[in-house]
């Protein structure tokens, strides 16, 4: 029933657009043969023009049924029910009348018997129901038509249709972009009141500072648990930084000799197969490191008589560190390109080898560059989640062996917020407290990195 | 400069001598320095090969399921159930449906181990000793289902017998593939002896053979009946967020760029909007996932994991890649074209709309699906949005509860089943890998296409 409903209702509109496109597009073609003059706008923007007319009205209409429909319709299923049935009824209880009704006036039919007013109290129902859908068609059809009217008396040879069209696009074009702000005000908006309100349960002393970490995930007043930042954050920096010394050489090594060394061929194959490594999903990369990187490591850490746990610092570190070359290798690729050719010409004239040219002269100049390539980097090592949830072993404790399990701001983020919409204890809202100062720490070596980078483009522009 | 004069006082063989050394010392090292480049290359490209070597290696054999043949028999002795109720004239639909949900309920609450231990026994050697328990855990557990759905559908199967092809159980099915170690004792292994020696029996008489493992690509996912778990539910969520992702971003990406980099005055708040979209692109995902939880499910009570909100979500995140990809490729357009535009009279908007926009096709067309392939993979913000719920169901609409493909992953991995559900995983890692690869060779070939016409 509301899907005919609606079909019917889009078939109007549909009608109607074209309608209304179809008159404003005659009567403007009307103009320039009957007169012979010379009319702003092409004919195709007067058709617009009615048609954006007839929309606006219409859209509004239905919105409003949209918005109030519903708590009219209830409001009158209500007032079918005898006072003296509604006085006994307890909320649930209403909802339920209410639904059978709905279910009577659709046709569908209840199982059960009929209580003796609801046959005539659905019957009722289906007949409001059609009349306020046949008032809500003749209201967009009224209105739409009158609006074409209108506007199509307002067509003349000197309207300027195409400018009035062309500003309502321009409107809709910044509307569009008015979601990149949005979004970025929705984040700032709803991490920072729910991490206020975070602290209105545990101080922010206690949590930037404090060292232990221990929420009691069924606790009560008084009795939250310890929500210290510090060993998450330690676990955080060590992974990121393993992760680093895996990235940053290998990832620098090969950008150089895929752009200074490498036949054109093997760059040609070997550059889009590392790239690879960028688009497969962190979740792919945990479960190896979960399933395979840390068992070997454990294996080897056992030859050598090193104790490594299979989950630990150092499993999530390699993994993410193997995730992240790409990553390193593009930005410094992109990087040593944009170095100008004379300064490697200068150093070959003086008689430098290929490896002193790079390690004297090409480094030393894009060194601005791949620091912001760095920081990027860092950036995105501190903020992955999965690899570490799976392979970081989840044990949040303050310690510095890389060989021991240990647990990252973003796992505690996914551990403390499991999807329940109570958002009434410090226990889910702390993830908020700790989604804020990861977004402020990655905030700011984005931007910082991005300055450098844009500071060294210029710099050989 | 304190070299200068020894050098100079030196003979010209001496001098050769000395620069040779030299000379030999910096080729060296430039030997080693291009030979670090080398093997960086040669591990990294060894990383992925080892990658995708190890998932198909742990993968391939989960696409093997072992099915059992069965002769099922619908014993009217087990299956003691009133008829089928038939429709009466002037019945309403809802009252139907309430009396053959009850007959439903009736049949759902027979014994249907009963049939199906009956038809295990039917196909196991004569004399063959073994409690009903034990040989119920050769088959799946959802065996007894399929055959109770066979009866709903057809009730008049009552006394008759049918051949009918069930999974063996995730336990059967490792003994099988050789998952679990057979010379582990009795103590450590998931199956009885007697269970074990009877999947053997099976095995050899051909009542169990091996196929490929459709319930995998077409089964919803099973908690109770490992063997039968699959990823058509987590399908169908990542396609309905992949749809409202294109829906959503690509209008919304294309038209902010070009708004941005075609209509918007040089002022504080562009430079501000610009700034915002590069440090968005490089927001962490979960911090997507937090904005999710607290704006769309909190505030504007959206339903949990729901499609719908993973999809906005995924939305927002693929957003500023495509206007920074989009932009990209307006600004790469040549000015010629533009003012050749202009010089025959074309608004700014028609230009924009008729000229510049086509031959940028092709790269947002790229942008786009690159865009959408990282959004099917991501997974972090959908945990934050509920999507770790265990869902029995291939979701009808949008609104409805679903998982995605990467978090069934992220399921699978934790199930306690480790022997039967790790392979499990790196086939599901394989699928959605396969589903990636497809997308991007379909944006690059959309690219090389397109490149080729314009």
């Amino acid at each position: 029933m509301t899907q005919l409903n609606s079909f019917i209702i889009a078939a109007l509109l549909i009608v109607l657009l074209g309608f209304a496109y179809q008159s404003g597009w005659a009567r403007s073609r009307k103009l320039v043969t009957a007169n012979g003059v010379k009319i702003h706008s092409r004919s195709q923007y007067h058709g617009a023009l009615v048609a954006i007319w007839v929309l606006i009205p219409a859209l509004l209409i239905l919105g409003l049924w949209a918005f109030f429909g519903p708590n009219i319709t209830r409001a009158f299923t209500v007032t079918q029910i005898p006072a003296d049935v509604v006085a006994t009824l307890d909320q649930p209880a209403l909802n339920a009348a209410i639904q059978r009704l709905q279910a009577l006036a659709s046709g569908y039919g209840v199982s059960g018997d009929l209580a003796p007013y609801e046959q005539g109290a659905g019957a009722a129902l289906r007949n409001f129901q059609l009349v306020t859908f046949l008032i809500v068609l003749a209201a967009v059809a009224v209105a739409g038509i009158l609006a074409l009217l209108f506007a199509r008396s307002r067509i003349d040879a000197r309207l300027r249709a195409r400018t009035h069209v062309e500003r309502i696009i321009n409107l809709l074009l910044l509307a569009c972009s008015a979601v990149a702000i949005l979004t970025t005000v929705g984040i700032v908006a709803s991490l920072l009141t729910e991490a206020l309100r975070f602290f209105t349960f545990i101080s922010p002393f206690d949590f930037f500072f404090g060292t232990v970490w221990q929420p009691n995930n069924s606790g009560t007043a008084g009795n939250y648990g310890s929500y210290g930042i510090l060993p998450l954050l330690s676990g955080t920096l060590m992974i990121t930084a393993i992760a680093m010394l895996v990235a940053v050489p290998i990832g620098l090594m090969a950008a150089i000799y895929l752009s200074q060394y490498a036949h054109h061929r093997l760059r040609a194959f070997a550059k889009p197969i590392i790239e690879i490594l960028a688009g497969i999903p962190t979740i792919v990369f945990g479960f190896l490191a979960l399933v395979t990187v840390g068992p070997f490591l454990r294996d080897v850490g056992n030859l050598v008589g090193l104790d490594i746990s299979a989950t630990s610092a150092l499993t999530a570190g390699i993994v993410m560190g193997i995730m992240i070359i790409p990553f390193v290798s593009s930005l410094s690729d992109d990087i040593l390109n944009q170095v100008p050719r004379t300064l490697r010409d200068g150093a070959y004239g003086l008689g430098a080898t290929k490896s002193e040219t790079i390690r004297n002269v090409l480094l030393p100049a894009a060194l601005p560059g791949i620091v912001g390539a760095f920081l990027l980097a860092v950036s995105r090592a501190i903020g992955e989640t999965m690899i570490v949830v799976l392979a970081a072993g989840n044990s949040p404790v303050l310690r510095g062996n890389p060989f021991e399990p240990v647990a990252t701001i973003t796992v505690s983020i996914v551990n403390q917020l499991t999807g329940d919409t109570d958002f009434a204890g410090p226990q889910s809202l702390v993830a908020f407290a700790l989604g804020l100062t990861l977004f402020v720490i990655t905030l700011l070596l984005n931007v910082f990195a991005l300055y450098i980078v844009r500071r060294f483009r210029e710099q050989y522009e | 400069m304190t070299d200068t004069p020894r050098v100079a006082t030196l003979t010209s063989a001496e001098r050769t001598r000395l620069i040779h050394s030299g000379l030999r010392r910096r080729h060296l090292s430039e030997q080693v320095f291009k030979g670090l480049g080398l093997a960086a290359i040669i591990l990294a490209l060894g990383f992925v090969a080892l990658l995708f070597a190890d998932v198909l290696r742990k993968g391939v054999p989960a696409f093997v399921q072992s099915n059992l043949h069965l002769a099922v028999t619908y014993d009217p002795a087990i299956i003691a159930v009133e008829p089928a109720p038939i429709r009466e004239a002037g019945q309403s639909d809802a009252d139907f449906r309430a009396v053959s949900l009850k007959w439903q309920r009736d049949v759902a609450l027979l014994n249907w181990n009963k049939v199906v231990e009956a038809s295990l026994r039917a196909a196991a050697p004569v004399g063959f000793e073994i409690d009903s328990k034990q040989i119920l855990t050769t088959a799946e557990t959802d065996a007894r289902h399929r055959i109770r759905e066979l009866f709903v559908a057809d009730p008049t199967l009552l006394g008759k017998t049918v051949e009918v092809e069930v999974l063996a159980s995730a336990n059967a099915a490792n003994w099988i593939k050789g998952n679990i170690d057979r010379s582990l004792p009795d103590t450590q292994q998931q199956l009885s002896a007697p269970a074990r020696a009877l999947i053997d029996q099976f095995t050899a008489n051909g009542t169990i053979s091996s196929g490929f493992a459709w319930s995998i690509l077409g089964n919803v996912d099973s908690r109770a009946a490992p063997a039968a778990a699959g990823l058509a539910g987590a399908f169908v969520g990542s396609l309905f967020m992949m749809l409202i992702v294109v829906v959503l971003a690509v209008p919304i990406g294309v038209a902010s760029a070009i708004y941005l980099e075609e209509f918007a005055p040089k002022s504080r708040l562009t430079d501000f909007i610009e700034v915002n979209i590069n440090n968005l692109a490089a927001v962490p995902s979960i911090v997507f996932g937090l904005l999710g939880a607290a704006v769309f499910i909190n505030y504007f009570h959206l339903p949990l994991s729901a499609p719908i909100v993973g999809g906005l979500v995924l939305t927002l995140m693929t957003l500023p890649t495509i206007i920074i990809a989009t932009r990209g490729a307006l600004l790469g357009v040549s000015p010629a074209l533009r003012q050749a535009a202009l010089g025959m009279g074309a608004s700014k908007t028609q230009m924009v709309f008729h000229h510049v926009l086509p031959v940028t096709l092709p790269s947002i067309l790229t942008a786009t699906i690159l865009g959408v392939a990282h959004a099917l993979g991501e997974t972090a913000p959908l945990l934050l949005i509920g999507m770790k719920a265990f869902v029995a169901s291939v979701p009808a609409t949008p609104f409805d509860q679903a998982t995605a493909l990467p978090v069934q992953i992220y399921l699978w991995q934790g199930n306690e089943n480790r022997n039967f559900f790790e392979p499990r995983t790196a086939a599901a890692i394989m699928v959605l890998l396969a589903l990636m690869i497809t997308l991007n060779g379909f944006a690059i070939y959309l690219r090389s296409r397109l490149e080729k016409r314009a």
